[in-house]
């Protein structure tokens, strides 16, 4: 780099007014550099975008590799099918379930990580290792945890006589979820807590500083200037975990299949239940109309959370 | 421990607060606080590495043993033989692992290689149509990936020429059932080039400049200038792809249906599904899918924090 020397003066070159095509030729390297990634990009984005509304009309049907224009009566099937809102209330269930524990623990664990402290690196680790852990394999072993007859957690929970049966973790409706989402605040504490402690140690200490000499309480510090000052973060990790709730999947056919039986079988999100329609039942037609409808849910949904955040950011 | 106050959040900024009057009485009553803080820290710590190791420990133990009851922390008859399964029991999770890591690995290089080109031409070049693809991008990830899960599903299939397809994509399953159909949707990722794009902008325009005048192509700017200054950022990018595509389950369940193809994640899962009496093979195939992401963290610590407050302060 060293020596690539500086021109002593910086070379003005005014250019001459040019057509849009010359331009377009001179610049021909740039387009070439971006054909590959255009290419892919108009592809499997925007041909699938404009394929997926044209489904949405359809009973495609994946086997006879034709289907009929049908109208909107996907769309009349979507807003009937108490399966499909079931899932979204089990979806909002498990975003919101775990969002708030592991956000409110992450936190914790961060201002505590935030002071001086021996063996940072060692609890960073300790608490980020789940967050690292291959999703089906996380999903796996706390299957095997919450086993009835073999699992370690019925075992603590029968010898400590906290139950007098082996509860039956992921066959009970009432029990499922929540043990799905017990498992993923588990998993999601770590990433948490990376964030909120990069965004506490962006806080300048001279704010801390003065509040304690004008003798303010922890309580105070932690109301007045920790969390006014965290607020883009806690923004940006509900944004985050709203996104990643939406696409819940893994953990759900791993676990529970979308069962036991409940209201549209307990643990089926919405993801899921697309799932199922476009590659178990074969209907990719409405299985399309539902991803369109979850797509306007969730573009409402960000503009209501971007709304909150002006309104923090104007406070 | 007895220096600092340790639970008052001053940051080692090298200010070591003047000890006012009312400092030693403050001092003396953090200090049952700080025993707390490390009890309540390793508690935690605790709480989120037992289920490893017990899956560590699981994964030394015979099928028997694993089905006896009390569970054991320490393997009763230690052996090998769930490791040495993975090469010759019928189902290949050696094989597995090797497809994860091929396919990981391969969209993790392209992706860099493409997505910094990108990332290049819309930080760096001028050229008609820039702004117009870069908003189009940036728009394309309010979009659910559900909307355009079944569309890519049908584009795979109906690739010609390939899986017994005719010049018009019909009659076999194109790209699906292949490397092919796992690898090239995932090489175009809007976040990257978001994210690279953001990081090269900061490049000053005098070296791109100076090289110009030294008589550098385009080409050679990208390579001999952009690439090398912005590491911290390809690196971040490439952590987090591969951490991603690693534990990747949903696109391997719907594009592959031979065994020998499956990756990691899918051959577990389904392996679980199809056959409960295999749970030796499962946690010691989980312990292998794991450590990779652990190993990486490990190596790469300080990317993996910056690149997260990168994504934080970014996005």
């Amino acid at each position: 780099m060293a020596q690539v020397t500086a021109p002593k003066q910086p070379i003005t070159v005014t250019p001459p007014k040019r057509s849009i095509t010359r331009q377009m030729r001179n610049e021909w390297t740039a387009y070439a550099m971006q054909l590959p990634g255009l290419l892919l990009f108009a592809v499997f984005t925007v041909y699938a975008v404009g394929a997926a509304a044209y489904l949405s009309f359809t009973n495609y049907d994946p086997l006879a590799r034709s289907g009929d224009f049908v109208g909107l009566a996907n769309y009349r099937a979507v807003l009937h099918d108490t399966t499909w809102w079931a899932a979204m209330g089990h979806t909002l269930y498990f975003t919101v379930g775990t969002m708030i524990p592991s956000m409110v623990i992450g936190l914790g664990l961060a201002s505590l990580l935030n002071s001086k402290i021996r063996g940072l690196s060692f609890y960073r680790t300790a608490f980020y290792l789940p967050a690292i852990t291959p999703l089906v394999i996380a999903t796996l072993l706390w299957k095997w945890l919450y086993n009835a007859d073999y699992g370690l957690l019925n075992y603590y929970l029968l010898k400590f006589h906290l139950v007098d049966a082996p509860v039956q973790f992921l066959q009970k409706s009432s029990l499922a979820m929540p043990s799905v989402i017990l498992m993923q605040i588990w998993l999601s504490i770590g990433f948490n807590m990376v964030v909120y402690l990069a965004g506490l140690q962006a806080i300048p200490a001279e704010l801390y500083e003065a509040a304690e000499v004008d003798g303010a309480t922890a309580w105070q510090r932690m109301r007045r200037i920790t969390i006014p000052m965290l607020w883009p973060t806690t923004i940006f990790l509900v944004v985050f975990q709203t996104i990643l709730g939406m696409q819940t999947f893994d953990q759900i056919f791993v676990m529970t299949s979308g069962g036991p039986p409940g209201p549209g079988g307990a643990t089926t999100t919405v993801t899921y239940y697309i799932y199922l329609n476009a590659f178990q039942y074969l209907k990719m037609g409405k299985a399309s109309a539902l991803a369109w409808t979850l797509f306007v849910v969730v573009f409402a949904l960000s503009l209501v959370q971007f709304r909150w955040y002006l309104r923090q950011v104007e406070r | 421990m007895s220096t600092v106050a340790g639970g008052t959040e001053v940051k080692p900024s090298g200010v070591v607060p003047v000890p006012t009057v009312s400092k030693p009485a403050r001092r003396r009553r953090l200090k049952p606080g700080t025993a707390f803080k490390y009890l309540f820290l390793t508690a935690f710590a605790i709480l989120f590495i037992a289920p490893f190791i017990y899956m560590v420990t699981l994964s030394f133990q015979p099928l028997g043993d694993m089905f006896s009851y009390p569970p054991h922390w320490i393997p009763l008859h230690p052996t090998v033989s769930n490791y040495t399964g993975f090469f010759t029991s019928d189902h290949p999770i050696g094989r597995w692992i090797f497809n994860s890591a091929f396919v990981s690995i391969s969209i993790t290089v392209l992706q860099l290689f493409f997505n910094s080109l990108l990332a290049y031409t819309f930080a760096k070049r001028k050229f008609p149509g820039r702004d117009f693809l870069f908003f189009l991008g940036l728009a394309t990830l309010m979009l659910p990936s559900q909307v355009t899960l079944i569309p890519n599903y049908l584009i795979l299939r109906g690739i010609p020429g390939f899986g017994g397809n005719d010049l018009m994509g019909i009659g076999g399953h194109g790209w699906l059932d292949s490397y092919w159909g796992l690898i090239a949707p995932n090489i175009g990722n809007p976040f990257a080039i978001f994210l690279l794009r953001q990081y090269m902008v900061q490049i000053p325009d005098e070296f791109i400049d100076a090289a110009r005048v030294d008589g550098a192509n385009h080409w050679r700017i990208y390579w001999k200038i952009v690439i090398p200054m912005s590491k911290p950022a390809l690196a971040a990018v490439a952590i987090f792809t591969f951490q991603f595509q690693w534990q990747a389950f949903f696109g391997p369940l719907i594009i592959l249906a031979s065994r020998q193809l499956y990756t990691l994640p899918l051959g577990l899962a389904l392996f679980e599904q199809a056959h409960r009496s295999v749970w030796n093979l499962i946690m010691a195939g989980s312990v292998v899918g794991a450590l990779p992401l652990i190993i990486v963290f490990f190596l790469f610590q300080k990317q993996f924090v910056q690149g997260i407050s990168l994504a934080g302060s970014k996005g």
